[in-house]
This record gives structure tokens, sequence and C-alpha cells, in this order.
């Protein structure tokens, strides 16, 4: 796929019926692609997806499009890149340019301690199939020439992790691929729809009380980011969820080529850049739970300072601009996937700042569920009973940055 | 984030003085110790509206100051 093939995204969109066989509440990446999954995998089309806004509107078109695989347990390595997987063919299967582009990702390391992490996790990496190799600070040189491996004489770099199967892809193009081939399968996109109440019959969820009026369904799911708790609440689920804004920024145009996608840990930053040659940077999470999407000087002034300490090239450039996405915080940094305990009610959520990559492979084993009914080895370790049962993910490699 | 909070003790400062911490508060309904436990260790309020919340004031008089915040806006209601 490329850019000479490009044809217009075709979206029908359908007046709303009254009853469907599944309603998927969020149409974000996760959303978008369960319906394309539910559709092009198990044929089960009579599916609703629906969205307050528009599609892909909320955390999907606002996060900073890394895919990777190189986290820090065995359970969210092998889920992880099965969406790495996932995402190198989606191109050919949807035949739409997500632009993906496989770049690779060097993740610093600027004390002993953070060398036997990340010596950690590339053999973590390497027993559960993602390919990670621990990398020298001459090899971080000529993989990243722009680099100072000085770290401006106070972080200097003692080494790092290179996952090769680092990549970036569009946020936008992902949803609308997602969205025309679940859409040309027969699945409803309902946007400006949004969700007022759960519809309960005894315990059970029967559908949802929405601005178009109410629908029914066999399965109701939730896909939404950032304001699940109001949505769980309606179910009478409590969850383990807070919401954090997370900003990121880019700026004008680097003339050079920027190949991999620089992180680090101690400094709380990663640097990437974008197809239009803006360098894009994001750091942590604000530390206040908050549902506002005001960004910052705060952050801007804090990373930027970080980010010149080791790539000294970013001085020169200058801010175009700054975003902010809410994001639902899981207490371990994994996801919160499968059956919620309330019959008729799944949950996809604690995407927190790692959901884009988890796209493909996320809709694909909640489509599984949803199908089968029974929750796939995959995503099993991820269930909300994990609290309860003492089973919590702890994850480091979960989040670049915190 | 508005960016200041009026410490009742140093006056007006900025936010990167202070440290979030949260009040938390296990609803009167659950009544069972295992689930008290568990709800008091992993399951968050996350209030989209005014919810009261503690900061600590780390670089200043190092002590709690209690607002009244509107998670939605962020503005600060009330200061105790």
């Amino acid at each position: 796929m490329n850019e000479f093939q490009e044809k217009k995204v075709k979206l029908k969109w359908y007046e709303p019926k009254k009853t469907y066989d599944v309603i998927i509440i969020g149409g974000g990446g996760h959303g978008l692609s369960t319906a394309y999954y539910l559709a092009s995998r198990h044929n089960i089309t009579n599916v609703a997806v629906l969205e307050r806004k528009y599609i892909g509107g909320g955390n999907s078109g606002r996060n900073t499009t890394v895919i990777r695989a190189n986290y820090g347990i065995p359970e969210a390595v092998r889920f992880y890149q099965q969406s790495v997987d996932l995402y190198k063919t989606l191109e050919d299967e949807t035949e739409r340019w997500i632009m993906h582009k496989q770049k690779g990702i060097l993740w610093m390391a600027h004390s002993e301690a953070a060398v036997r992490q990340e010596t950690a996790r590339a053999k973590v990496n390497r027993a559960f199939g993602a390919k990670t190799d621990f990398v020298t600070p001459k090899e971080i040189k000529e993989i990243c020439p722009q680099i100072d491996l000085s770290g401006g004489g106070v972080w200097p770099v003692m080494g790092a992790t290179y996952h090769h199967e680092g990549a970036t892809a569009r946020h936008d193009r992902v949803n609308w691929a997602l969205a025309e081939g679940a859409n040309k399968r027969g699945v409803h996109i309902h946007q400006r729809t949004a969700v007022i109440d759960l519809i309960k019959k005894g315990d059970r969820v029967v559908g949802v009380q929405t601005t178009s009026g109410p629908m029914y369904a066999n399965v109701v799911m939730s896909a939404v980011g950032g304001h699940v708790t109001g949505l769980a609440k309606m179910a009478g689920l409590r969850l383990p969820i807070r919401t954090h804004p997370l900003q990121a920024y880019v700026t004008n145009h680097y003339e050079l080529k920027f190949n991999p996608i620089v992180a680090s840990t101690s400094l709380l930053f990663y640097v990437s850049q974008t197809a239009r040659g803006e360098m894009l940077l994001g750091a942590e999470i604000d530390r206040q739970p908050s549902y506002s999407y005001r960004s910052g000087h705060h952050l801007i002034q804090n990373c930027s300072f970080r980010a010149i300490t080791l790539l000294p090239f970013l001085r020169k450039l200058r801010i175009l601009r700054q975003w902010t996405g809410v994001c639902d915080m899981s207490p371990d940094y994994s996801p919160i996937m499968g059956k919620t305990g309330v019959d008729g009610f799944l949950i996809t959520t604690g995407w927190g700042t790692w959901g884009f990559k988890a796209i493909p492979a996320g809709g694909k084993n909640m489509a599984e569920l949803i199908a089968t009914c029974k929750t796939p080895d995959m995503i099993a370790p991820f269930s909300i009973d994990r609290f309860a049962n003492d089973r919590t993910k702890a994850d480091r490699g979960s989040a670049g940055t915190h | 984030m508005s960016l200041q909070i009026t410490c009742p003790h140093c006056g007006r400062r900025p936010i990167e003085e202070y440290v979030y911490g949260e009040v938390p508060m296990v609803p009167e309904e659950i009544t069972d110790p295992d689930e008290w436990d568990i709800d008091r260790a992993f399951m968050m309020h996350n209030t989209e509206g005014v919810q009261r919340e503690a900061w600590f004031h780390l670089y200043g008089c190092r002590r709690w100051v209690y607002l009244h915040r509107d998670t939605a806006t962020n503005q600060i209601e009330k200061i105790e």
C-alpha cells in the first residue's frame, strides 16, 4: 500500500435499529477494532458502534502512535507481540494505507541499575517472542547518530535495549481503516450518539439508553476511554481506574531523517519523527486526576529540557502544537479486558497511555470472547477479577515514562 | 490545571510545589470485610465533578491542604 493507491474512505450511515446482536460503546480504536474483527473473523455483523462525538476523536486521535511489544512481563509481551504482528498485515487486509513504518525503538539506560533493568527486559522479550537486544553505546550511535552519548554530561548513556519491531502508524488512518472494514461488512456506526444509561433486566444488561432512543442487544461492550468510570457505575461496577491527562507536542520540521524512536525511563520522555518530519515528544501523565483537556506550559518546559540533554539538535526547533488526552490509568499499568461479573456487559479499559499499540490484538481477542463466550488465553490474565484474586500484573515496561 | 493553589499557611503558590494525594473512601454499602479491603486497595471513585482531595505542600509548609476541585474543569471551589 502507498499514497498513490488511495481511495476515499467509504462509510455508510444507517438509521439506528431497535435491536442488535452486539452494541459497542465507544467508537475509538478498540471499539472499531472489535467490530472489525467480529465482522471479518466471526461473521457477526449485526453490530452497532456508538460514539458520543466522532469516531477516533478521543485518545485514538491523540496518542503518539508508537507500536511496540517490549514490555516487562510475559503475559504482556505475548499480547503486544500479537498486536505488532497484526499491525504489519493490517494494510493488506483492509486495503488502506495506514502509514505503518517499522523504525525500531531505543530504550536508554543511564545508570547501572537501568542497565540491569534493560538487560532483563531484553531477555524477557526474547523469551516470549519480541525481538529486543541490548546494545552498547557504540551501536546506539550507529542506529541514531544524533544522540549525545554523554547526556549533557549529566545523563551518560551506558547502553540501551533496541526493539527491532518498534513502529509507528497514522492513528486516524488506523481508525478509518477499521471503521470502513467493519462498515462494509454491515456494522452500523452511530456518531453523535451518547449513551445516557444502561438498560438492565434483573442483573443483566440488555441494552443502552442513548440520545437517539433505546437500543437492545445480547452483549453490550464498553470500549470507552477516560470517562469509563461513569459508564461502569451505570452497570453497578466499581473500577480500579483513575483518569489522568496526558500531554504531547510536536515541533516544526526537522530537515534530517531521525529514524528510530528514542525513549528514556530515567529522563521521562520519548521522541519520534512523524511522516511530515515533525519531532513528536511525549512525557509522563499529569500527576493529578482530571478530565480536563487543558494543556500547560509546565510540561513543554520540563520535557523539552530533558529531551535536549540527550538530543541536543532539538534545541533549534520550535514547538508547533500541543494537545492533551484523558487516560484511564489502572493501578498496575496493565489493561483490563473481558467479562465483568455483570451478565451481558463486557469491558475493555485501563488502556492508559498504551492503548494505540494494542488496538488490533485487543479488538481481535474481545471479538473472540464475544463470539465464543470464552475468554481467550491471551487476555485471561488481564481480567478485572485479578485485583480481588491478588494476581495484579504490575508492568514496569508498560508505559515508557513512569 | 489552574496553576496556583492558595495554601492557608503560605498563600498562593504554583502547583509544582504540591504533591497530589487522594482521600480514599469506600462506599457505605460495601460491608463485607474482604470486599472492603479490595475496594480500599484498588477501586477508585474517579469522580467527574467536584471532589475533596488532599494536596501535600512539599516545597512549602509541608502540611496537607484540602481542596474541593472540579475534575472536569480544574476549578478549585473551596480550600479547607
